[in-house]
């Protein structure tokens, strides 16, 4: 097992390295420039930010450099866009915010998308199967950007409880919304996987043997049922851990949280190339642990798969 | 931009503003004030660096005027009032001026302002290593050797701008300029702490480090999320500033700003485009829609170069300008008391008279049967249509007034206009490498004279996205740097403009906004919307 961990580990370096040189070559071939605004710069002043950040060397420099920095000083460069912080300070900033509402997504999603699921597979058909179906299919139905605004006006403008933005350092009147607006389609998406493998395995042959044997309800699900069920959901939960932890912009947008979200849209607007490429490497670091993370899990959960 | 040497703005007397009274937070005697002055301002998600030299779009332009202060402010209606400095004088060229850089001027470290301050600020602004987007505005606004430093020719110490002693700065212009102090109010213009900035580098802007001479200090600055600002007790007028507290708030959003006004959190935010009526009906002392110095106005590519032969011909251009039906535009597009415009220059530009040009003189009806008729003239018809291409950038109200026109065209003339919508890199891109047919664009004035607008249509002008060239608007151009009254040159460059039909304008900007009723204060007639946070207060409701 540590072997393979090790293996992959290696494998992640070079797949780090062509992620930069493609997102790199993908943003010097787009148009326009982060110096760019609806006022075209006198050309001297353009030389003179451009010398200023380097941009005036071979593209084939810039690269190399870049790599360097983060290879030697582990240093993303300055933005061009926030001209007074580094992207180091931009991502030391932006990403704990969004770790803290994708974290608490990931668990209200995971919890809650789970119990909703194993409770609709067994008692499938009944008025609690169509209820937690109905709600599953609702909350996929109206995507974050319709739920955000509906949150805020409900509980912002109507109720006056809790406040329509800001991050407030992560107080947690402030982390209720983003994290609703965040978890719901996530957690629909976790109960409809959860509900459907967890009926498929207590239909299958295995389960029937417990049961003959007389096994308590409860002992046929949690000893037997639950794990194999789970295998499923936990491919999905991976890519949906990452996801929710590198941030949705919509959320960041609507509620201000000041999260890696938006600071990458932004940035890829805006051309600011150091920062689009930091974040860049920041997801895809984060994507090649996501899946590592699945697929040791997997051995747990599976015993047919041996690594 | 270009550089002219010489420019009087009429109605603007600068004799009488050589000692001008304070201006603040003008609270009426008796009133009742709010116990919590704190001010709340919605942001776009741009506050890119709180550097005075640095600073380049309206929003950090608030904060930055906010923190710290410049030689002159402006009061309410744009009119320059004594900052940093109490007084100046000038020669009588108006070549020379000299500041008298107040007293009790301190910055938040309790250093006085010293008169070096203001040299090391200026000379940073335009250092090469600075790599300021603003360099150029000193060179534009005359003070000696600004262009040259910025081009590298000329070390920063040969900068038009010397301390006399500590307290008095002498400014040496390139041109006789009666208007320069209106042009102290630009970030650009600030003073930097030089010890501060040495010893911190570019982190010198950083809350934990920064020291500024404004109304207010730096708090807290969180990309994306919100600035904050406290009173300076230190501040010379500090006894008459009111607002203790500045939130600038990143809502990027402008429907979830407008929900977050009405529930209280926000005590300014723009309206969405359209719904203004709504706003202004059922919030009658909340919606505001006032005057802004934009102009918004398609470009026609007039290069050689560009392949459409039918935009080459001035009537197939005049029937274009002819059928857009701008009060349509105004009154069912926009519907947020836009103005129409039929020329360039914004018709609130101190010192300007707008000259009547035919196509306003007009009723619709009128133009709508001149275009037809200069459009088959021009050879075009139902067999053999006009083909154009519009470009513009993703935004609902661009693309409102792009269909709009599209459709006023093929209903008037039967001419197809492809719009095509693109990211605003791309747009700014193709724009400005002349990549285009027809493209969206707009234009806001960078100080109070006309010729922050018309020096656009000079053959030379780098921000010529039409690449127009017209000889005698050249020469009307260089005129009026050395007229004594320039302005009834730029009035011909504006009829000649008209006559060749070089852009079509659309309307002239208007801002639009709510704003909490307890709020007192704000400078609704300053049409370029510099307001300063120390000349607000909030009343109790």
């Amino acid at each position: 097992m540590l072997k393979f961990i090790l293996k992959r580990l290696a494998v992640a370096i070079p797949t780090l390295l062509v992620l930069i040189v493609f997102s790199f070559i993908l943003m010097k071939v787009a148009p326009g420039n982060p110096f760019n605004g609806e006022k075209k710069l006198p050309k001297l002043v353009l030389e003179n930010i451009y010398a200023r950040y380097g941009l005036d060397k071979p593209e084939w420099r810039q690269l190399l450099e870049y790599v360097w920095n983060i290879v030697a000083h582990f240093d993303f460069g300055p933005s061009f866009q926030y001209r007074d912080r580094t992207v180091n300070e931009i991502i030391a900033q932006g990403f704990p915010v969004t770790l803290t509402y994708g974290c608490w997504s990931f668990v209200v999603a995971s919890v809650v998308g789970i119990s909703m699921g194993t409770l609709a597979a067994i008692r499938q058909n009944t008025w609690l199967d169509y209820f937690a179906v109905g709600i599953t299919i609702g909350a996929q139905a109206v995507p974050n950007f319709v739920m955000a605004p509906i949150l805020t006006l409900i509980f912002s403008l109507g109720l006056h409880w809790l406040p329509g933005g800001g991050w407030n350092n992560g107080a947690w009147p402030n982390v209720v919304m983003p994290v609703i607006a965040l978890s719901t389609s996530y957690m629909a998406n976790i109960a409809r996987i959860m509900r459907s493998s967890m009926l498929e395995v207590l239909n299958s042959n295995f389960i029937r043997t417990a049961r003959a044997k007389g096994l308590s309800g409860g002992r046929v699900l949690f000893g037997h049922a639950l794990k194999p069920a789970l295998l499923p959901v936990i491919s999905y939960l991976g890519p949906a851990l990452v996801g929710m932890i590198t941030g949705s912009v919509v959320v960041d947008v609507f509620f201000s949280t000041g999260g890696i979200g938006s600071a990458f849209v932004n940035s890829a607007l805006n051309r600011d190339y150091s920062t689009i490429l930091g974040i860049t490497i920041l997801l895809g670091a984060l994507t090649i642990a996501g899946n590592l993370l699945v697929d040791v899990l997997y051995a747990w959960v599976d015993p047919k798969i041996r690594y | 931009m270009p550089h002219f040497t010489k420019i009087l703005a009429a109605g603007l007397v600068c004799s009488t503003f050589l000692v001008a009274p304070a201006f603040s937070a003008m609270v009426p005697d008796g009133t009742k004030l709010a116990a919590d002055q704190t001010f709340r301002y919605r942001v776009l998600d741009n506050i890119n660096s709180l550097d005075p030299a640095i600073v380049e779009d309206v929003d950090t332009a608030s904060v930055v005027t906010s923190i710290f202060e410049g030689l002159y402010n402006e009061d309410a209606k744009g009119n320059p009032v004594p900052g940093a400095a109490s007084s100046y004088d000038v020669n009588a060229d108006k070549t020379v001026y000299t500041f008298h850089i107040r007293p009790d001027a301190k910055w938040t470290n309790g250093d006085p302002v010293t008169a070096e301050d203001f040299v090391y600020g200026w000379q940073r602004a335009v250092d090469p290593k600075t790599a300021s987007n603003y360099a150029y505005y000193l060179g534009l606004v005359g003070v000696v050797n600004a262009d040259d430093i910025v081009a590298g020719k000329k070390p920063v110490t040969d900068l038009g701008v010397k301390a006399v002693d500590d307290k008095t700065l002498e400014v040496h212009l390139s041109f006789s300029s009666p208007w320069f102090v209106k042009t102290l109010a630009h970030a650009t213009m600030f003073p930097s702490p030089k010890a501060v900035v040495e010893k911190f580098g570019v982190d010198w802007t950083k809350p934990e480090n920064i020291v500024s001479n404004g109304a207010y200090k730096l708090v807290e600055n969180t990309p994306g999320e919100r600035v904050v600002v406290e009173r300076n007790p230190l501040y010379w007028d500090n006894a008459h500033t009111v607002i203790d507290r500045g939130e600038f708030l990143t809502i990027n959003d402008e429907n979830q700003g407008l929900t977050r006004f009405m529930a209280g959190e926000v005590d300014q935010t723009d309206v969405p485009a359209g719904q203004f009526p709504a706003m202004k009906e059922q919030h009658p002392d909340e919606a505001y829609s006032v005057p802004q110095f934009c102009t918004y106005y398609f470009s026609i590519n007039m290069a050689d170069s560009q392949p459409n032969d039918g935009l080459k011909k001035q009537e197939v251009r005049e029937a274009l300008s002819l059928a857009v039906d701008r009060d349509v535009l105004v009154n069912n597009v926009l519907q947020g008391g836009q103005q129409p415009a039929y020329i360039f220059t914004n018709p609130h530009t101190a010192g300007f008279t707008a000259p009547t040009v035919p196509l306003e003189g007009m009723s619709q009806d009128e133009r709508d049967a001149m275009a037809k008729k200069l459009i088959a003239d021009a050879g075009y018809g139902p067999d053999h249509p006009l083909k154009v291409n519009y470009i513009y950038n993703t935004s609902e109200g661009h693309k409102k007034i792009a269909i709009a026109v599209s459709q006023m065209y093929k209903e008037k003339l039967g001419v197809d206009m492809e719009i095509q919508d693109m990211e605003f890199q791309t747009l700014l891109d193709r724009r400005h490498a002349g990549d285009y047919e027809m493209a969206r664009n707009a234009w806001c004035g960078d100080y109070n004279e006309a010729s922050t607008f018309v020096s656009l249509f000079d053959s030379k002008s780098e921000q010529n996205d039409s690449h127009y060239a017209n000889a005698e608007v050249d020469k009307l151009l260089a005129d009026a740097k050395t007229a004594d009254d320039p302005n009834p040159d730029y009035a011909k460059v504006e009829e000649q403009v008209a006559k060749d039909v070089a852009i079509i304008p659309i309307y002239f900007y208007s801002k639009v906004f709510m704003q909490n009723p307890a709020v007192k204060g704000w400078p609704y007639d300053n049409v370029e919307q510099i307001w300063y946070l120390k000349d607000l207060y909030k009343v109790a409701q």
